[in-house]
């Protein structure tokens, strides 16, 4: 393999494997905190549970969230040096933002949620959370702008000068069209993997507990996942279809390889649910399809026209070249190689399939998980504990397809029609950058047998009892008294 | 000033909190495998075992490590948006030892959160291992790292690093890291000294005079060459003014005056980073190849309206991001001693089963 099918490799496995983490975060920490703050306010010791039970849970994970995260940042550098040197100054710009915004933001916050139980006022620890939260949230929106430069260019220009792609306008940059539906998609789709999360332990332990008073508490945690699951599900569909729109808008081919439509469809464009069969539209052998629904989904009309492959073939490499041009780019940037303009077209199709799938099964869960304990039923039939324990993986896998279509749907672009993706690699030899990504596979699978038995000790083991006395004064952080107990303390 | 140097100038004030801040916890990982080990006995407060001196060095520096590490992200970030050619040729070229430094900090991290998360000594065992070895390998090589960009290294007109990972790996360049991680060790001691109580701040205070005097001998050497190598005055000024501080640290080590021999060891990092990055200034890596080469502050940096926006973001969000981290070490500021740790129960220990529903109904 060469340098840069390697360090494109490399790239995927730490970037979706970051991104196992990252929803879970993003949408457990609004939980924890949810959890913490109706504690406060209704004083019903249940919650202060469920919040002490999933913020451990929460934590198992951050760990891996973190120190993913700072490969991610550092892998542009080591890897991709040449796009570094030629975007950095556009691009470096959010990770740095990131960083001073939003990293200190979690860390800190953080530290001081685990070692602050009974040691700052209780309000001021519900709210080191939601700060936590914040700090993800800003995190994301910084690193998805970055991203979504890399998917429609805006807000920059070629200063042959310096031989290298400038800043123009930030704002641009930051209210990206891309960006604007694809923060709400992403934080949705985390939001997702929250409430499975938490729905899926819920009925899991609702299940082992049955009979006893705590199937009550996770009968509230199931159901209000389910609730979460639902809604965000929601917001997945909607902003996931304007995001559709806007794709075909700005990346043509990506949403045709999305749907292996070769030939442009005038109206009324068939969306394919699967196919079976050569995808290169030639042996197809049997395919299941729903009339009208991609011209819907691809511009809202039920009669919209649909580009093909093969007619984006022929018409959009001049037109990106001559986009190139027009700024100035040199052809050996935006040349890409072998000068083939099509991604990998049966990985786009099913990833994006898969995507969709998996995302919007677990929302029929949830659904399902709110009717089985309607009417303050905890009695479950055995299919809804395996559906319990399949809910939190279905949206994370949705995560992991989402990126991999929106990032191989992207190629041969390393930046959309602006720089391919083989004129952005580092000069290091393929034997070096093969050993940080053997390196960094095999550690990070070690890791994943750790995390993913200490996840599941923690969720087996279930919440702890409720303190012995619950007063709402006792955490005054007043120095003369003895330390009250710490929960989290090492 | 320009802002290419106002930008210069930040990033070396980055690399110094990294280094002043988790310089101290990677000091305190060492420790865990000096003081961790349970004593053979002729100790008069025997109730401190190892394992419970381990929970208090974890403890003093629970709160803060993971805050003192997003210094070192933030420099790698503020680097990437205010000289990416800077960025770029030193993250490509140091390709192997930056591999070394993530996995090291990695595992480190895990350790950290992961040991305690879990009662069994081959579990704790293992992950302190991991967490000793980290914190040794961490500062060493990112000494190495800082001590090569000040020595120089060969690059091409493209700015590509044309050495190997040997290249690196010179008498100098260790020397550097060997100097960090004394130092660190010693901040880490005076760190434990101010935030413990009981045995374990009588031997980090007997441990940081060793460790003190050691880096002092090596601070001096290094410092001494590379302000021979492309020192200026104000480099010279900076370089005395750590010997100094160090020196002073040891005295009040002495004294038993804990709060200024940790603030001397604070200065002593800061005042050594602050003379690297005077010596390397105007350049950001200096080419061994052809000094035509080298990157400087002028052809590595972003351009005006990059250094503008990113100089309105560090204005406005230093001074915040340094309120609440204050605030954070305000609110742990108590000393931690054996006696105040309350009793660790297993976090994994089974749960007595919760009364009935029928019970709980009645």
């Amino acid at each position: 393999m060469s340098n840069l099918d390697l360090a494109r490799w490399q790239f995927a496995i730490t970037t979706v494997y970051h991104f196992l983490f990252v929803p879970i975060t993003i949408g457990l920490s609004a939980m924890v905190a949810g959890f913490e703050t109706q504690w406060l306010r209704r004083r019903n010791p249940e919650m202060l549970r469920l919040a002490k039970f999933f913020g451990k849970l929460l934590l198992i994970n951050f760990a891996l969230g973190l120190v993913t995260g700072i490969v991610q940042e550092f892998q542009f550098g080591m890897n991709w040096s040449a796009y570094s040197r030629f975007f950095g100054d556009i691009f470096g710009a959010p990770l740095a933002f990131e960083a001073l915004l939003a990293f200190f933001l979690e860390s800190t916050f953080l530290g001081v949620w685990i070692f602050g139980w009974g040691r700052i006022p209780e309000k001021a620890h519900a709210a080191c959370m939601w700060l936590v939260h914040i700090g993800t949230l800003l995190s994301a929106y910084f690193i998805l702008a970055a991203n979504s430069f890399m998917q429609h260019p805006v807000g920059w220009k070629y200063n042959a000068a310096t031989g290298r792609a400038e800043l123009t306008d930030f704002v641009a940059v930051l209210t990206n069209k891309v960006q604007l539906v694809t923060f709400p998609h992403v934080v949705a789709s985390a939001y997702l993997v929250g409430g499975g999360v938490v729905m899926g332990v819920g009925l899991w332990l609702l299940h082992k507990h049955r009979g006893t008073k705590d199937s009550l508490m996770y009968r509230k945690a199931a159901r209000i996942g389910a609730v979460v699951t639902l809604l965000a599900g929601a917001g997945v569909a909607v902003t996931g279809d304007t995001q559709g729109k806007i794709m075909t808008e700005v990346q043509p081919m990506k949403m045709a390889a999305a749907e292996a439509l070769y030939t442009t469809q005038d109206h009324c464009a068939a969306f394919s649910l699967f196919t079976i069969g050569s995808l290169n539209g030639q042996s197809q052998k049997a395919a299941v399809k729903v009339p009208c629904v991609l011209s819907f989904l691809a511009t809202g009309s039920f009669e919209g026209k649909v580009d093909g492959i093969n007619d984006l073939k022929a018409s959009l490499p001049a037109q990106l070249q001559k986009q190139a041009r027009a700024e100035g780019v040199p052809a050996a940037y935006s040349q890409p190689a072998d000068a083939v303009y099509t991604p990998n077209i049966p990985l786009a199709y099913w990833s994006f399939r898969l995507m969709i799938g998996v995302g919007m099964t677990s929302t029929i869960v949830a659904l399902g998980v709110l009717w089985a304990t309607r009417k303050g039923r905890t009695a479950l039939a055995k299919p809804w504990v395996w559906a319990g324990i399949a809910v939190p993986l279905l949206p994370v896998l949705g995560n992991s397809f989402g990126w991999i279509f929106t990032e191989t749907g992207r190629q041969p672009w390393l930046v959309y029609g602006v720089m391919s993706t083989k004129t952005g690699v580092s000069g290091n030899g393929a034997g070096t950058v093969l050993t940080s990504m053997v390196v960094f596979t095999l550690l990070y699978a070690a890791l994943a047998v750790v995390e993913v038995r200490l996840f599941l000790d923690y969720t087996r083991r279930g919440a702890d009892p409720a303190p012995p006395e619950l007063d709402p004064d006792a955490a005054s952080a007043d120095e003369h008294e003895a330390p009250a107990p710490v929960s989290f303390v090492y | 000033m320009t802002l290419e140097t106002f930008w210069f100038i930040l990033i070396a004030v980055l690399w110094t909190s990294y280094l002043m801040l988790e310089g101290f916890d990677f000091g305190v990982g060492m420790l865990l495998g000096i003081f961790g080990r349970d004593s053979q006995g002729s100790h008069e407060e025997l109730s401190e075992d190892g394992a419970t001196r381990k929970r208090v060095l974890l403890n003093a520096i629970g709160p803060f490590w993971d805050g003192n590490e997003v210094w070192l992200l933030t420099a790698g970030g503020a680097t990437f948006a205010a000289f990416p050619a800077w960025y770029a040729s030193m993250f490509s070229g140091f390709y192997l030892a930056f591999l070394l430094v993530l996995v090291a900090l990695i595992l480190r991290n895990m350790g950290l959160e992961y040991r305690h998360k879990r009662h069994g000594t081959t579990w704790q065992r293992r992950w302190d291992a991991i967490i000793v070895t980290c914190s040794v390998i961490a500062p060493l090589l990112v000494g190495t790292a800082l001590t090569n960009l000040v020595r120089g290294v060969p690059l091409n007109k493209a700015g590509d690093f044309t050495g190997t990972l040997l290249t690196l790996l010179n008498p100098w360049s260790l020397l550097g890291g060997l100097t960090i991680l004394a130092l660190s060790l010693t901040h880490g001691c005076f760190f434990i000294a101010l935030k413990t109580d009981g045995q374990v701040r009588r031997d980090a205070r007997a441990l940081g005079m060793k460790a003190a005097v050691v880096s002092a001998v090596l601070a001096v050497v290094l410092l001494g060459w590379v302000n021979v190598h492309t020192g200026t005055t104000w480099s010279w000024i900076t370089a005395v003014v750590a010997a100094v501080a160090l020196l002073g640290a040891l005295a009040a080590n002495l004294r038993g005056r804990e709060g200024f021999a940790f603030s001397g060891t604070m200065l002593t990092i800061g005042m050594a980073v602050a003379t690297y990055f005077l010596a390397l200034f105007p350049d950001v890596m200096p080419s061994t190849t052809n000094t035509a080469y080298s990157l400087t502050v002028t052809n590595a940096s972003s351009s005006h309206l990059t250094l503008q926006i990113m100089t309105g973001a560090a204005v406005v969000m230093t001074p915040i991001v340094i309120g609440y981290s204050a605030w954070n070490y305000w609110v742990f500021r108590k000393r931690i001693s054996a006696s105040t740790l309350p009793t660790k129960h297993d976090p994994l220990a089974p749960l007595a089963p919760s009364e009935s529903l029928q019970e709980a109904r009645h």
